[in-house]
């Protein structure tokens, strides 16, 4: 049946993403606060998170572009970009943050350059694949609205039996 | 004095100036099914508490007298982030303590950062939870006991001193005050 599939493939995705470390517990959170008042929950919290990241990413490459690199400012930007990336479990992304602020304090222009780089790398990979997880929900919504909500009803009863679906990190 | 116990919710107050913080934390309170207003400074806060009008920024300002009529929407809960530009939670924490009318309000600190001295003088200055980030439900769900302890009204007997069992609240091991103990997150 093609609900089986669709969860099937949104499950398998999930579950790589997890392993992979793309995301952590935190987008799991993310799902579970998803319900059928509020449908579109992760979606506007991921699209928030892309709109936030792309322009601190850009603020970055400026500020560190500067002839005198202030490193307080670079600090601040990676600081909200760390708390933004966590929020959405976007683990990668935040590890990277985290190693940034120790160059921000050793006040090294080029090992944040490199962190930069770096960072932008693992930005784009997590959104790609959080695009991609996305359309799988999107169209598992499709097919759900086709069933008068049998996949969302699939789904809570997965979460309320312990949930088995947004706690896959734990199998990492 | 009904003895209908009203099935008024719950208003908090969130403070984060981070978009997405704000959007979670709201989700995360209206799941408990409390109303929420969200802003995004402490400066804003301070406004919609009605405490800018006539405070000074002297820091050793003496509690406000509290003739003035701010708002008929009360806040039965802050909760706050840490790092913010411009006032920190920690400042509007020490102006909301500072505060005659304001004082009893349970106000939480939200952080992304583990640093036991800043948990410590948030406590201090009467913080009821220090809550590191990412906020999730099971930090929320340490809110209630605050909020049924200071709705006093809320009650059929008017005893305010009445509190529920807040043990399990107090000595939560994971995510509270007793986290920084653990090793440091980064």
């Amino acid at each position: 049946m093609e609900v089986d599939q669709l969860q099937r493939s949104f499950v398998e995705y999930s579950r790589l993403l997890f392993h992979e470390g793309f995301l952590d517990g935190q987008f799991s959170q993310l799902q579970l606060l998803q319900d059928e008042s509020n449908p579109d929950f992760v979606l506007e919290v991921v699209s928030l998170f892309f709109e936030d990241s792309e322009r601190l990413l850009n603020d970055l490459t400026i500020a560190l572009d500067q002839q005198n690199v202030e490193f307080k400012k670079i600090d601040a930007h990676v600081h909200q970009l760390k708390g933004s990336s966590s929020s959405i479990g976007a683990q990668r992304v935040k590890n990277v943050c985290i190693a940034f602020r120790n160059l921000c304090d050793e006040q090294n222009a080029e090992g944040c350059l490199r962190c930069l780089q770096q960072v932008k790398q693992e930005y784009l990979l997590v959104k790609t694949k959080l695009e991609a997880l996305l359309r799988e929900r999107h169209d598992k919504r499709v097919v759900h609205d086709l069933n008068c909500g049998f996949i969302f009803q699939l789904e809570q009863q997965i979460v309320a039996a312990g949930g088995a679906i947004p706690m896959l990190n734990e199998f990492c | 004095m009904s003895a209908i116990v009203t099935e008024t919710q719950f208003h908090v107050l969130a403070v984060d100036d981070s978009l997405i913080e704000r959007k979670l934390i709201e989700r995360l309170l209206k799941t408990s099914s409390y109303q929420v207003t969200a802003v995004d400074s402490g400066v804003k806060a301070l406004e919609y508490l009605g405490l800018l009008d006539d405070e000074d920024t002297s820091p050793d300002s003496t509690p406000v007298s509290t003739t003035k009529t701010h708002h008929e929407v009360e806040v039965n809960l802050i909760i706050t982030d840490y790092c913010m530009p411009g006032i920190t939670g920690y400042d509007l924490l020490r102006k909301i303590k500072e505060s005659t009318s304001l004082k009893d309000i349970p106000v939480v600190i939200m952080s992304s950062e583990n640093v036991p001295s800043r948990i410590n003088s948030c406590l201090e200055q009467g913080a009821e939870e220090f809550f590191l980030k990412p906020v999730r439900q099971s930090d929320v769900n340490k809110l209630r006991p605050h909020l049924m302890r200071t709705s006093g009204k809320r009650t059929e007997d008017h005893q305010p001193n009445k509190r529920k069992p807040m043990e399990e609240c107090m000595l939560s091991p994971d995510r509270t005050r007793a986290r920084y103990n653990d090793d440091l997150e980064l």
